[in-house]
């Protein structure tokens, strides 16, 4: 019986008997069923598998998951959803800010994450802190205003989000 | 407005009940054989339909792209859907909404007149009737045929096209719910699957250097070769080793030369030409300008890999897919494994953005193959990153050189355009060819597609926008599509117009700055479209004009009308140039006769110059040691945040026009304002793509020695 991991996902205690090595995306994929965070290249290199542990940033594609015990993840599907939808959503569907929407679910954790710590960034802030994700429909512009428009949602709301 | 011929989609499904259901009370099922790409294009289906129906959007029920259930219409490619399945659809409803009405009144035992619809509901003079529309569907006979006559709505009693509709299917993939994609499917007894891909064209297979693999099963047929898992992870680590293991003779290992930008002049070709008007007398010869101009291969480099579902149960394949096309897939399936076609069926289900022909057809391919070997297991096959780089079809390199013969005035008199490329429609079926990966691995692999020019009346393809926006009293189009072209090439977005246009508004600008004409009045000078100078005029108007131009910086403009008759374009480009190009602002107006959605078109047309701008700066396919080279994002990288600029567009107001595509309306126009800026900026031009560091340095160099 391997051992199991313990992790607090979106709020909820997890465990997992996946091997060690395994990386966190197919176990949030595969056993846990959470399928926003998504694969596209497996090397760090597309931002497209991004959620956050302990509200940082991390590629789930490559990142081992028993390098994660007691560590809280978030996933998209723990921001918000349609009912109650996290700024950062409610600003993406507001700028109908996406194409195909694949590269997504990773550009709204690290949009999250950036407007955590700087919560009326420039556009060139923006961008910088989305540098390491690739969308291929060039949806980057309103992607961009979204993100602003996300701090602003942010603001507006006040400190309970 | 009633058209006198039939979009398409009625022609090939002439039936009503082939487009419009009455199954679910409150809903009207309307199905298309056109599928999302993220295009948005479902939801323009929605508004379209909604609007003849009299409907809340809320209510339509759309089918998209399955073989079992909608009309057959062959691919969702060339920035037709609006006109082929939207013309098709608008016409159904208009004349399904009249028979409904006309039911009404035959029940109420009054006029059509004196009725109205809201909602579904059918009022007469202002008030409830009690009936509405799925009282009366069941008494209708959508058997027949569309008349294709019944009168669509004028442009002033519209509600829902022409309004920003959010698209449907995008909270799906902002609030994460599970299904967005096909990546998404987790069938009950799912095996994971990874192809070992052959590494070039041919390539046989060394029976001894297959490796033993613990965690995986190996399902080898002829030269095709994968493993298989319950676990994704152990799929993967099984492939990757006996990648690393196997060994590959024979075949054709692609050349490292067609790196270079002009080896597709040299490659055997099937050649024509045609001219159009009257050649003019001119006997200078110093008058007579030539420049020839060149693109790379490029890749489609999808976020998302390629993938596939596929289960083989009693005699019946089930196929899952982000295809273009599931009719043309199910026949070249059928045609590749030998199945007749009515057991096989194909389910579209979304995958991430598609701008062409991709992985997505070889990946149902793949599947499928294993799905046969492995009868009852539901199979899903995901293609690896380096695998959608590099063995996806490729946008081919091309060559345009242009020669023009000019007016004492520097205008041209007699034009021409000669053209190198691969080809572009290679599609599953085209030609006669199946074109699908998997297929050439099993033994007696089926002939590939022969190399085909579209026909100039349905917009061309190595020639398409060959055939100037201007009038010229004369012009050639020389045309040379290689034969038994490897790499393999086939549709990518704007297939030969991305270059054709890249060169031809590059060259207009390089005979604007002989004549010491402005280069939009040069271009104004020779058109009397009145709808190529509403979109150039639009352009300059929203353009800020600065008379110090700061040092480094560059301006360029260009213009087009895609196919020659789809949505029109002009576009202004700034970009600062030190030792690479930095886009700062993009200004762009857009003709798209009628627009059903105007945020769509905003965005379609803001992607389409995002991505032709990362094309023109940054992107090349490259081969080394037989193979592709180019298989991660370090070595084809793409544009990122930092480097998009600010875009404004403008859409030209035009609710009485047909609607026009724009899906690809705004590659070519983005790629030559982009090289006319740099020009501009460098006081040197560039004539090959991409505009990168490297070429830059070593034009500057060739320039000052």
């Amino acid at each position: 019986m391997p051992e199991q991991i313990e992790l607090v996902v979106n709020g909820q205690a997890r465990t997992t008997a996946s091997a060690p090595g395994t990386p966190l995306l197919d176990v949030v994929r595969g056993e846990w069923r959470l399928m926003a965070s998504r694969f596209g290249c497996g090397s760090e290199s597309c931002g497209a598998c991004m959620v956050l542990a302990d509200g940082k940033p991390i590629y789930a594609c490559t990142t081992p998951i028993d390098a994660l015990a007691g560590k809280a993840i978030t996933t998209l599907e723990g921001l918000g959803d349609e009912a109650h939808p996290h700024p950062v959503q409610q600003a993406f569907i507001e700028l109908q800010a996406g194409q195909c929407g694949y590269c997504l679910s990773g550009i709204m954790i690290s949009a999250k994450a950036l407007l955590d710590v700087t919560p009326k960034p420039t556009r060139a802030e923006i961008a910088a802190a989305l540098d390491g994700h690739l969308c291929r429909c060039g949806a980057h512009a309103r992607i961009l205003r979204a993100v602003a428009r996300a701090g602003e949602l942010m603001a507006e709301r006040g400190v309970d989000v | 407005m009633i058209s006198n011929t039939l979009p398409l989609g009625l022609v090939d499904n002439p039936r009503l009940d082939q487009w419009i259901a009455f199954d679910a009370p409150g809903r009207v099922g309307i199905k298309t054989g056109k599928v999302e790409l993220g295009q948005g294009i479902l939801t323009a289906l929605v508004q379209i339909a909604a609007d003849e129906l009299d409907l809340a959007p809320e209510r339509i029920a759309l089918v998209s792209g399955q073989t079992n259930a909608g009309p057959r219409e062959g691919f969702t490619a060339g920035s037709l859907s609006v006109e082929h399945s939207g013309g098709s659809i608008r016409l159904v409803a208009a004349e399904v909404r009249a028979m409904l009405i006309a039911a009404a009144a035959a029940r109420l035992g009054c006029s059509v007149a004196e009725l109205t619809i809201d909602d579904g509901a059918i009022i007469r003079h202002g008030l409830p009737t009690g009936l509405d529309y799925w009282q009366l569907a069941p008494g209708l006979d959508l058997q027949r045929k569309a008349s294709g006559m019944v009168a669509v709505k004028p442009a002033h009693l519209r509600r829902v096209i022409g309004r920003n509709l959010p698209r449907i299917d995008l909270p799906g993939k902002i609030f994460g719910g599970a299904g967005a994609f096909i990546h998404d499917l987790r069938p009950e007894g799912l095996l994971h699957a990874r192809v070992i891909r052959q590494p070039w064209p041919g390539a046989q297979l060394d029976d001894n250097s297959v490796a033993d693999v613990a965690d995986a099963q190996i399902i080898r047929r002829h030269n095709f070769l994968a493993a298989v898992a319950s676990v994704e992870q152990m799929a993967v680590a099984a492939a990757e080793k006996i990648a690393a293991h196997s060994k590959w003779s024979g075949g054709t290992p692609l050349t490292d030369a067609s790196t270079e930008p002009r080896w597709i002049v040299e490659q055997p070709s099937i050649d024509s030409s045609n001219s159009r008007g009257v050649r003019p007398e001119v006997s200078d010869p110093a008058r007579r300008v030539k420049r020839s101009y060149a693109k790379p291969f490029i890749a489609h480099a999808s976020i998302g890999p390629s993938c596939a579902l596929a289960c083989f149960d009693a005699a019946k394949l089930s196929v899952w897919t982000h295809s273009q096309g599931v009719f043309p897939l199910r026949d070249q399936l059928a045609r590749a494994l030998h199945i007749e076609v009515d057991a096989i069926t194909v389910h579209h289900v979304q995958g991430a953005g598609c701008y062409g022909h991709n992985g997505a057809d070889d990946a149902a391919c793949d599947a499928a193959v294993i799905a046969l070997s492995l009868p009852g297991k539901p199979i899903r096959v995901l293609w690896s990153r380096e695998d959608e780089l590099a063995s996806a079809p490729f946008g081919t390199s091309m060559v345009v050189a242009l020669e023009a013969t000019l007016s004492p005035g520097g205008y041209p008199l007699d034009w021409t355009t000669e053209i190198w490329g691969g080809p572009h429609a290679q599609r599953p079926g085209a030609a006669g060819g199946v074109n699908l990966l998997a297929a050439d691995a099993l033994p007696n692999p089926p002939a590939r597609p022969v190399p085909i020019e579209i026909p100039e009346a349905a917009g061309g393809s190595g020639a398409r926008n060959a055939p100037l926006l201007y009038d010229v009293a004369h012009q050639t189009i020389i045309n040379h599509i290689a034969t038994d072209l490897l790499p393999r090439t086939s549709s990518m977005r704007g297939l030969g117009a991305f270059a054709n246009v890249f060169a031809i508004e590059s060259f207009v600008d390089e005979l604007a700055a002989m004549a010491g004409v402005d280069p939009v009045r040069y271009r104004l000078a020779m058109t009397i479209d009145p709808r190529a100078r509403a979109v150039m005029e639009q352009a300059v108007a929203m353009t800020p004009w600065d008379a110090a131009k700061a040092a480094g910086t560059g301006r360029g403009f260009a213009c087009s009308r895609y196919k020659n008759r789809a949505g029109y374009l002009a576009v202004f480009v700034d970009v600062q140039v030190d030792e690479e190009v930095r886009l700062q602002r993009v200004w762009c107006a857009v003709d798209a006769g009628l627009v059903i959605n105007p945020d769509g078109v905003r965005n379609q047309v803001e992607g389409g110059i995002i991505q032709a701008a990362s094309w023109t700066l940054k992107e090349q396919v490259r081969f080394a040691e037989g193979r592709v080279a180019t298989r991660t994002w370090d070595n084809y990288p793409i544009l990122r945040f930092s480097e998009v600029p600010a875009i404004e567009i403008v859409l030209m107001d035009r609710p009485r026009d047909a609607p026009l595509g724009v899906g690809e309306v705004a590659q070519g126009p983005t790629a030559a304002a982009i090289a006319n800026a740099v020009a501009d900026a460098l006081g040197l031009r560039i004539r090959d793509l991409p505009l990168t560091r490297d070429r830059i340095i070593a034009a500057v160099a060739t320039e000052a020695s």
